[in-house]
């Protein structure tokens, strides 16, 4: 049976967790992921789930356990934000180089230094080139959905993937969600079966050895293959979790482009303000819309280009700075379009770094300045910065 | 070595299908100097067998174990045989394990 119920983006995605019933979930806590762990381990000593529930004594192990989890053949869970994604470096890269399906929610939260726990995206863009599909939300019920979407995927391409939702905003704001009903989730996601594990003593087998300049190269364009092919399998599972939840799964969400002239690309929940503003701007008959990206890795360039192509004017608004160069998703945007015949003028906005307010107004000024057709687009703006 | 496969041809993550396969990777070619080994002055007191941190000084069990030749296939040439052996029968020689 479908409940609906008000949940904070974190208690969504401990739900989500208890649905799917992960053999392994590596915890260790860290503002504001804490939240999800807690009400997983609340689920977990209720009895709701009988995961093996390791407490970790850092993210470097967590990401370790889900890793020797994932290879000895269990389906392995765990959830981080910030400098716990950090600390995990090195194994996100051991998860997706020896093609192990762990699926991570992550709270997005600045990365030090100074010391910041607010929400932006520099914590899962500063890992986006590590083999981890990623996956962005803008509400809790997308989050929630995601986790399904994500476990399956990952499964499917033997590519770990994360599910992104912004700290705070997201994670402990509440929202109405539905619960979609257990049966029904469990039947989706079904008992991992994996091809190869470790304890299967009839079939043994080596995980994660030495490779060098004889193999290594072949291994990673087999990563890189499969991280393409993800973009096919993540429209077909998202196809087949519709019908479950009557949701949409599309590479990104456009609001309002069909006649759109001025567009901004937004990702999580920052796209949920542009959608009012959109709304409220409509009524004064401004032709506005957004792009709202879901799947950022891989990245749906020729998509993007496509839908993009008779806009006049676009904005990319980038939480995260990439420091001498290009925003990330200004810089997918931008590279996105290079082969497109006819492109709109394209300009760059950070904004939100260590959990720094964007209201309405701002939004609505990016768009009045984009309308205005009056821009340096070459000029990275800045919105609600001092000084500016 | 084996013939080098294409990136399809091979198993996903670095994978090796197969279990116990670590002798097959021979690990003593890097090494400057090999230990030299005179059977004839060897007392095989089992020192340098023990005492190898390659463990590649095989040893034929029996109530008097004797000492066999080295197995330069995996010996580092450490030169700790040659240190240890009391009657000096050792002797580290410039060369590879081809020689
Ligand atoms: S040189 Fe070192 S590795 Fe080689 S046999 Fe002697 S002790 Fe062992
Ligand atoms: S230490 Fe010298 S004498 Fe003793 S077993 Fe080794 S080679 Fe022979």
């Amino acid at each position: 049976m479908n409940k609906e119920m008000p949940l904070t983006g974190a208690q969504s995605v401990a739900h989500a967790m208890r649905q799917i019933n992960p053999d392994v979930v590596a915890a260790f806590p860290i503002t504001p992921q804490t939240d999800i762990m807690m009400n997983f381990a609340k689920f977990h000593s209720d009895g709701k789930v009988d995961t093996e529930l390791v407490r970790v004594e850092s993210e470097h192990s967590a990401m370790s356990c889900c890793v020797g989890a994932s290879a000895a053949g269990a389906r392995a869970m765990t959830a981080t934000a910030s400098a716990g994604l950090a600390l995990m470096w090195e194994i996100l890269g051991v998860a997706s180089g020896s093609r192990l399906p762990i699926a991570m929610a992550v709270v997005n939260r600045a990365l030090s230094s100074p010391i910041n726990i607010h929400c932006d995206h520099s914590d899962s863009m500063g890992c986006r080139d590590h083999g981890w599909i990623q996956i962005y939300n803008e509400t809790n019920q997308e989050a929630y959905e995601s986790v399904f979407l994500a476990v399956k995927l990952a499964e499917k391409v033997m590519l770990p993937c994360m599910i992104c939702l912004d700290g705070f905003i997201t994670s402990h704001g509440v929202q109405n969600v539905t619960l979609h009903d257990d049966k029904q989730m469990k039947g989706f996601v079904r008992d991992y079966e994996p091809k190869k594990w470790l304890l299967n003593t009839d079939d043994p087998h080596t995980v994660g050895p030495l490779e060098l300049q004889d193999y290594y190269f072949e291994t990673q364009k087999q990563r890189a293959d499969a991280m393409i092919q993800a973009k096919e399998e993540y429209l077909k599972i998202g196809k087949e979790l519709a019908r479950i939840t009557g949701n949409e799964y599309p590479l990104f969400e456009e609001y309002q482009m069909d006649d759109a002239e001025a567009v901004v690309i937004v990702m999580n929940s920052t796209a949920g303000n542009t959608k009012a503003v959109i709304d409220k701007m409509r009524k004064d008959g401004k032709k506005v819309g957004l792009l709202k990206p879901r799947l950022f890795r891989p990245f749906p360039y020729k998509e993007i280009a496509e839908a993009l192509k008779h806009k006049k004017y676009t904005a990319v608004l980038d939480r995260s700075e990439s420091y001498g160069a290009n925003a990330p998703l200004y810089a997918e945007i931008k590279s996105a379009l290079y082969e497109a015949d006819s492109k709109p003028k394209l300009k760059s906005y950070i904004f939100g770094l260590g959990g720094r307010n964007i209201l309405e107004p701002d939004i609505e000024k990016v768009y009045d300045e984009l309308l205005s057709g009056k821009f340096d687009h070459l000029e990275t703006g800045y919105i609600g910065l001092r000084g500016e | 070595m084996a013939e080098l496969k294409p990136y399809r041809e091979i198993p996903i993550g670095g994978r090796i299908e197969k279990a116990g396969n670590s002798e097959e990777f021979k690990t003593g070619d890097w090494k400057t100097f090999k230990p030299v080994w005179n059977s004839e002055k060897c007392t095989n007191c089992m020192v340098c067998p023990v005492l190898c941190p390659e463990d590649c000084i095989p040893v034929e069990k029996g109530e008097k174990p004797v000492r066999k030749e080295t197995d330069l296939d995996y010996c580092k040439g450490c030169g700790i045989c040659a240190q240890v052996c009391p009657v000096k029968c050792i002797e580290m020689k410039k060369g590879d394990a081809d020689e």
